[in-house]
């Protein structure tokens, strides 16, 4: 019936599908197809050369109701790290090196948790806002829906976002880049729920606190929640995904990821940084003079190549690449991307993605006609401040080996004559 | 306590140039702090509800560095050697240095060296921050599940691993927040090192080269 007229199809199809892309002369690919009209595929029943899939009726709509990727795209997930001693105060890391465009798909997008992702019902949750304020004030889900909204596209990275690098680094883009995600976020600026609250003079700093099992806390300066901090209950037009801080969360533009409380239930005003363990014992940078450097906020600007990137391999041999990458700023908008295929050497200016909009991702790009020779490939972002991304180098000179925490440095990619890219720095690489 | 000046973010639109593509119109990505300055957002909206006092002191579980918030109770050394054994030996260790999870005694005079240990010793700034932790999240399969007094104790005993308070004190509100940390001056705010924008004849990437 169907089924088996759709196997015998299929395998036909495979069968004239091989042929024609080994006579065409490349790997397995789009090219196969369209050889496929040349002399090759003479003496070839035609109907084996029609694609199996416009034989049979496909599936119906809403095949499942909530839609799911290809089948053909499963490989596409992030990356748990296994090296944590517990998943449950860990991260996941999400696949640069498979997506496109600047936004990440709220499935892939990368995951901090300092004791895992709890299940909270929105009916039974609010946010409270007390200390230094007029009046104290609970918003409950449906008190937070009567406050006119925004949406705004901001990117998230997490404070240890290649911290690899700084001692031992990575030869795969996944962990040393993976902590990186962009997406369109709703919800009600900070600012317009401090107003109903009523913050007094001696109000200089807020306490974030979440529900979940770690009541994760960070201090906030109040400049930056009256500025562009977001309450958001919302990430690229659906509600927040359970990990990424359902029912609502604090977002601060700019700001290192774990400053943007997940699952947010609490904001105290006070007069001084209340001095949590996650803004003093972890997310400070240890200095070599043994000093630290505390409230380290902006997440500087940074770039990385994500096609080709460390891991992977440039399949096909020689010829035209289509180098592509991402470059953001917590500073503001990005001016300006070089991309290096000599090792840095000489540096050339890649096209941008528009809209390039202030702290969020923008991504790059830049044909290369690769030789086949080894090469050293890389790019580097000015951000509209001025600010140039350091080298390596650099910013192991300013900050040490063991600041682990803001390495923003220039990655340089390795591709050897066979294709494989790996990174300069690693071991081996 | 001084702060890193945070960037105003009132530039709404403006053309930008790039050498090699189009030129752009960026488009308008108004501030939340615009929005919040919209004349419907001039007065107070009148949404929320007003908390009980019952619920604030429930919520209100933070201590500051002076203390402030800290409840009644007290607990000694010896109790938080008994509390430490039955409920964070298993992650941190018998003598708090063994892991699997965070290192918390030793590492004095380490911080300036190429190996340095990272501890509430030898790192962390303010003893009341253990306090706030360890009550609000620990042991991490059962956060807030230790009473005052055991919170003291474990408090106590972590400190005096570390030989900052001796093995028989006791530690309470008033107590606690007059404890010295060893790193309480370690800390500071410095800037990003800044990158070079040349374009040709430039040093290379590749330190082996």
């Amino acid at each position: 019936m169907t089924k088996s007229r759709n196997g015998t199809a299929i395998d036909g199809y495979r069968r004239q599908f091989l042929k024609t892309a080994a006579l065409g002369g490349v790997a397995l690919g789009g090219a196969g197809l369209l050889a496929a009209k040349a002399p090759a595929a003479e003496g070839t029943e035609a109907s084996s050369l029609i694609p199996p899939p416009m034989l049979v009726q496909g599936k119906p709509v809403a095949s499942p109701p909530y839609g799911a990727p290809s089948e053909f795209e499963r490989n596409v997930v992030r990356l748990a790290n296994d090296r944590t001693p517990t998943p449950f105060s860990s991260w996941s890391f999400t696949p640069l090196q498979d997506l496109h465009g600047s936004i990440t798909p709220n499935g892939l997008f990368y995951e901090r948790n300092h004791n895992g992702v709890p299940a909270i019902n929105p009916d039974h949750h609010g946010i409270l806002i007390h200390g230094l304020v007029e009046r104290p004030l609970l918003f409950s889900m449906d008190d937070l829906m009567k406050f006119p909204s925004i949406s705004r596209i901001y990117f998230l990275e997490c404070s240890g976002n290649s911290s690899s690098e700084f001692t031992k680094p990575s030869a795969d883009i996944r962990w040393s880049h993976g902590l990186l995600s962009c997406a369109e976020w709703t919800g009600v600026p900070l600012a317009a729920l401090l107003q109903e609250a009523g913050i007094r003079p001696e109000g200089k700093w807020i306490l974030a606190e979440g529900a979940d099992a770690a009541a994760m806390t960070r201090s906030i300066p109040i400049e930056k929640a009256m500025d562009d901090a977001l309450i958001a209950f919302a990430q690229n037009g659906e509600r927040l995904r359970a990990e990424q801080g359902y029912p609502v969360r604090l977002l601060l533009p700019g700001y290192e990821g774990n400053m943007s409380v997940k699952w947010l239930r609490r904001l105290k005003v006070g007069n001084a940084p209340f001095m949590t363990r996650e803004e003093t014992s972890k997310y400070t940078g240890l200095l070599p003079d043994g000093h630290s450097s505390q409230f380290n906020f902006v997440m500087e600007a940074k770039s990385v190549i994500t096609r080709p990137a460390a891991g992977g391999t440039i399949s096909g041999g020689p010829g035209l690449i289509q180098i592509s990458g991402l470059a953001w700023s917590g500073s503001g908008k990005i001016k300006q991307v070089d991309v290096t295929v000599d090792g840095g050497r000489s540096w050339h200016l890649a096209t941008l993605d528009v809209p390039i909009l202030s702290k969020a991702l923008t991504r790059f790009r830049m044909p290369w006609r690769w030789d086949g020779s080894p090469a050293i490939i890389a790019s580097r972002v000015t951000d509209e401040s001025g600010y140039v991304q350091p080298t390596r180098e650099a910013l192991l000179a300013a900050r040490g080996p063991q600041f682990h925490y803001h390495y923003n440095a220039i990655a340089p990619w390795k591709i050897d004559a066979g294709g494989k890219v790996t990174n300069v720095y690693a071991a081996g690489a | 306590m001084s702060m890193p000046p945070v960037r105003s973010l009132t530039v709404i639109v403006s053309v930008i140039g790039f050498l090699s593509g189009p030129t752009v119109t960026a488009p308008s990505q108004e501030t939340a702090k615009e929005t919040a300055k919209s004349p419907g957002a001039q007065q107070r909206l009148g949404i929320g509800q007003t908390p009980t006092d019952e619920l604030i002191k429930a919520w209100n579980i933070d201590i500051a560095p002076d203390g402030t918030n800290l409840p009644s109770g007290a607990g000694s050394v010896a109790q938080g050697q008994k509390i430490f054994a039955d409920t964070c030996a298993a992650c941190h260790g018998e003598h708090g240095t063994e892991g699997p999870m965070d290192r918390l005694v030793g590492g004095r005079g380490t911080l300036d060296t190429k190996k340095p240990i990272m501890t509430v010793g030898s790192y962390w700034p303010y003893a009341t921050t253990l306090y706030d932790y360890i009550h609000r999240a620990m042991p991490l399969t059962a956060p807030q599940s230790l009473s005052a007094d055991q919170v003291y104790a474990v408090t106590a005993y972590i400190l005096s691993l570390n030989r900052i308070i001796p093995d028989d004190a006791v530690l309470d509100r008033n107590s606690l927040p007059k404890i010295k940390m060893p790193n309480r001056d370690g800390f500071e705010h410095t800037e990003a090192p800044r990158g070079a924008d040349c374009m040709t004849n430039c040093t290379p990437l590749d330190p082996q080269k």
